[in-house]
């Protein structure tokens, strides 16, 4: 029981950071483009006009 | 090149749509042309929108992009308003859903320990733990649903929304009640599951939305649309179409859309009205003939003395036309809602007599309560909510990867039942764009097509164009030729090895031609005629065989219409004005038929707006654009049948969803009645049948083939 009073508040703030980092995200426009997020990972950065510097 | 002269966003900023672009190798290839061009500090692809935001000097001009872009093989448009964009409907349901599946998860995990025998004062602090968690949660997720289903009930009717929200707020109810008499059930995890699993349906059906209407959006041209004026000291100044205004004289180049109606004062030229009329063949105007806003100057500038602008040009009175024919469609109803009607009746006298017949029985008001709940919470229609979203999601998917963007859920729902097609002649069933006869060109040797090529890659003009793309189909490569000069209206003209060469209207000739002359040898001439679209026989043929009778209806004349009608087969009206056009659609419909449309130019929107379900090709105006439903890219017509046979699959699965939420309440129900429900074989039942739905609706992957 007395674990309880420790484990349910430290799961809820857990939750809760969770979810603040989702509401961050979705405010920053991480979401404005998920198709392009999904294939920005495969764009080759390496070439010399160095775009991702 | 009108784009010259529209203005630049004035932070230096420039939003382009590129609507070629479709995979990651597309992006790097656009970043990386614009960021070599000096003065551009970044470039940046948003994928889902087809379009880039670039950074750059103040200096640089908006065609010096364009032209970088047209450099690696992508065409683009300025988008003139970086705000101006429609609202996601993605993101005001994303944050609800955060919430909801938050909210489910804590209050699922202190469920399953009270389910798993938790028993005194632990369970009353798990119970009001799970009130202070799922209170806020519910108010602020349901909004969505408290919102529409209010907004229905103000009017005497009820959807889907209803029966949602009544079980929701029901079930948060009793389960308060339960926490504070410090009682034995709590269904929170239950009323935040049903949220979740909605909102989740939701969610899904908006981003379809989205995405079909941000590839429509690139499609659309909105090219600053304005005009030229000429003013009385000669100066010449480029303005924007709302600030035309009578009596002003305007200069139209070749290859120009007129912005406004008017009179020609000055110069003779061919105008394409195919747009307007559906007309294919381009008519001759000069000095004291009419010419109308939406008409693409063919061949020299003219002068035009602006007799109608904005709100009184034939361009608007069409957009009123079609103003008043979406509120027929409007009306429809969707099946779900449809369902609701029937459904939420049944649901809610169900749960009433179930306490009433517990109360004769001897049940206190209480307990036939607390059961009356239950069966309103395992008859709440979450497998209901998501049998319809779900499905038409995985099947606009799997028509999109096809080419066919749906906008609206609705128009699968609507097209499924269609008994009749009406097809737009130019630019719908024909390409609506001059294509080279392939018999003039094969006759051609490779040098002379080398030639043409090379001097038609260097003209805007429509038929230059035309030219220049079936050419580079063929595999043909640009001669090298220089001191390129192209006079308007007449033709292009070049030195070749030391040899005059020229690419030019031919003397005298009556039709759609170029000419090409090479030195002194005999001049070469390629007609050029309006080609069917690849597949149009088989489509049609496929569209009857699905019980679809097929018809064309174009403002085209009479005999131009016959020779398409002879070839496909099918029954023709020609001559018909966008008004007869709409008229036709409703006749149909009042004689019992559900009326699909297809079209392309302005002339058809009225047409589009009034039938029951519309598709316009991926070519088409953008009033065409944005009053179809379905837009097909490819050249191919036999998206026509895919698109049909797509959305009747789509109703079949979505029946057989609504069929499997049947028989599960018909087991589910009677437990309930007799009251052995509680909120851990409500969770069950409830996932359970939502993942059958949505495992049934998957198989509409391959909805398309």
């Amino acid at each position: 029981m007395n674990s309880l009073l420790i484990l349910v508040p430290i799961a809820l703030l857990l939750g809760l950071a969770g979810l603040a980092a989702f509401f961050w995200a979705l405010r920053s426009g991480q979401f404005d483009d998920p198709a392009g997020a999904a294939s920005r990972i495969l764009i080759d950065e390496d070439d010399e006009d160095g775009e991702g510097q | 090149m009108a784009e010259a002269r529209a203005p630049v966003a004035e932070p230096a900023r420039t939003l382009l749509a590129v609507p070629g672009m479709h995979c990651a190798g597309c992006m790097s290839k656009v970043e990386r042309a614009l960021t070599q061009v000096s003065g551009v500090s970044s470039a940046r692809v948003n994928l889902t929108a087809r379009t880039v935001t670039v950074e750059h000097d103040d200096a640089l001009q908006t065609r010096t992009l364009m032209q970088a872009l047209d450099g690696v093989g992508f065409e683009s448009q300025p988008r003139r308003d970086l705000s101006a964009r429609a609202p996601s409907a993605v993101k005001p349901l994303l944050a609800p859903l955060a919430v909801a599946a938050f909210a489910a998860m804590n209050v699922m995990l202190l469920s399953v320990s009270v389910w798993s025998g938790a028993d005194g004062s632990t369970r009353e602090m798990f119970h009001w733990l799970s009130a202070v968690i799922a209170l806020p949660a519910i108010a602020f997720a349901g909004r969505p649903f408290f919102t529409s289903a209010w907004r229905v009930l103000k009017h005497g009717k009820t959807n889907m929304d209803v029966p949602i929200s009544i079980g929701v707020i029901v079930a948060t109810g009793l389960s308060l009640y339960e926490v504070a008499t410090a009682g034995q059930h709590a269904w929170f995890d239950g009323a935040l599951m049903l949220l979740t699993f909605l909102l989740a349906g939701r969610v899904l059906d908006a981003m379809m939305r989205d995405r079909a209407r941000a590839g429509v959006d690139a499609l659309l041209s909105q090219a600053a649309q304005g005009a030229t004026v000429v003013h009385d000291d000669g100066t010449v100044a480029w303005l924007e179409a709302g600030q035309l205004e009578q009596g002003m004289v305007m200069r139209v180049a070749a290859g120009e859309r007129l912005a406004a109606d008017g009179d020609i004062v000055a110069g003779t030229s061919r105008f394409d009205q195919s747009i307007l009329t559906g007309e294919s063949a381009p008519v001759s105007a000069g000095a004291g003939g009419k010419a109308l806003a939406g008409m693409l100057n063919l061949s020299a500038p003219v002068d035009v003395r602006i007799s109608h602008a904005g709100y009184d040009t034939t361009l608007a009175e069409i957009a009123r036309l079609m103003e008043a024919s979406t509120q027929n469609r409007s009306r429809y109803v969707r099946i779900a809602d449809r369902a609701a009607r029937l459904y939420a009746p049944a649901v809610h006298s169900l749960a009433a007599l179930t306490v009433i017949g517990w109360m004769v029985a001897g049940a206190s008001l209480y307990e036939a309560l607390v059961i009356g709940v239950a069966v309103l919470i395992i008859t709440c229609p979450c497998a209901l909510g998501l049998a319809v979203p779900v499905a038409q999601v995985v099947a606009s998917g799997s028509l999109m990867r096809a080419g066919i963007m749906v906008k609206d859920g609705s128009a699968l729902e609507r097209l499924a039942g269609v008994d009749r097609a009406l097809l737009d002649k130019t630019g719908t069933l024909t390409m609506g764009r001059p294509v080279p006869d392939e018999a003039a060109l094969g006759s051609l040797d490779e040098e002379e097509r080398c030639i043409a090529l090379a001097l038609a890659s260097n003209s805007n003009h429509p038929l230059s164009r035309g030219l220049a793309k079936a050419l580079a189909a063929m595999g043909t490569e640009a001669a090298p030729i220089d001191t390129i000069t192209e006079r308007p209206g007449i033709g292009v003209f070049a030195r070749w090895q030391g040899r005059d060469v020229a690419l030019r209207r031919p003397e005298g000739g009556s039709g759609s031609a170029v000419a090409l002359t090479i030195g002194d040898t005999p001049v070469r001439l390629i007609p050029f005629a309006d080609a069917l679209r690849p597949d149009a026989l088989d489509a049609l043929h496929r569209l009857r065989c699905m019980g679809i009778e097929c018809s064309m209806l174009s403002g085209d004349k009479e005999d131009a219409v016959r020779k398409i009608a002879h070839k496909l087969d099918i029954t023709a009206r020609a001559e018909v004005d966008p008004a007869q056009k709409q008229a036709f659609v409703g006749s149909q419909r009042e004689a019992g038929h559900s009326v699909l449309m297809v079209g392309d130019g302005l002339n058809d929107g009225p047409a589009l707006a009034a039938a029951d379900a519309s598709m316009a090709p991926g070519s088409a105006s953008d009033v065409g654009l944005q009053a179809a439903d379905m837009v097909f890219v490819q050249d191919s017509l036999l998206a026509l049948p895919r698109a049909v046979s797509g959305s009747r699959k789509t109703m079949a699965v979505v029946k057989q969803n609504f069929t499997l939420a049947i028989v599960y309440n018909v087991f589910a129900v009677p437990l309930a009645v007799l009251g052995y429900v509680t909120p851990l074989v409500a969770a069950i039942a409830m996932s359970a049948s939502s993942l059958l739905v949505v495992a049934n609706s998957l198989r509409l992957v391959t909805a398309a083939r």
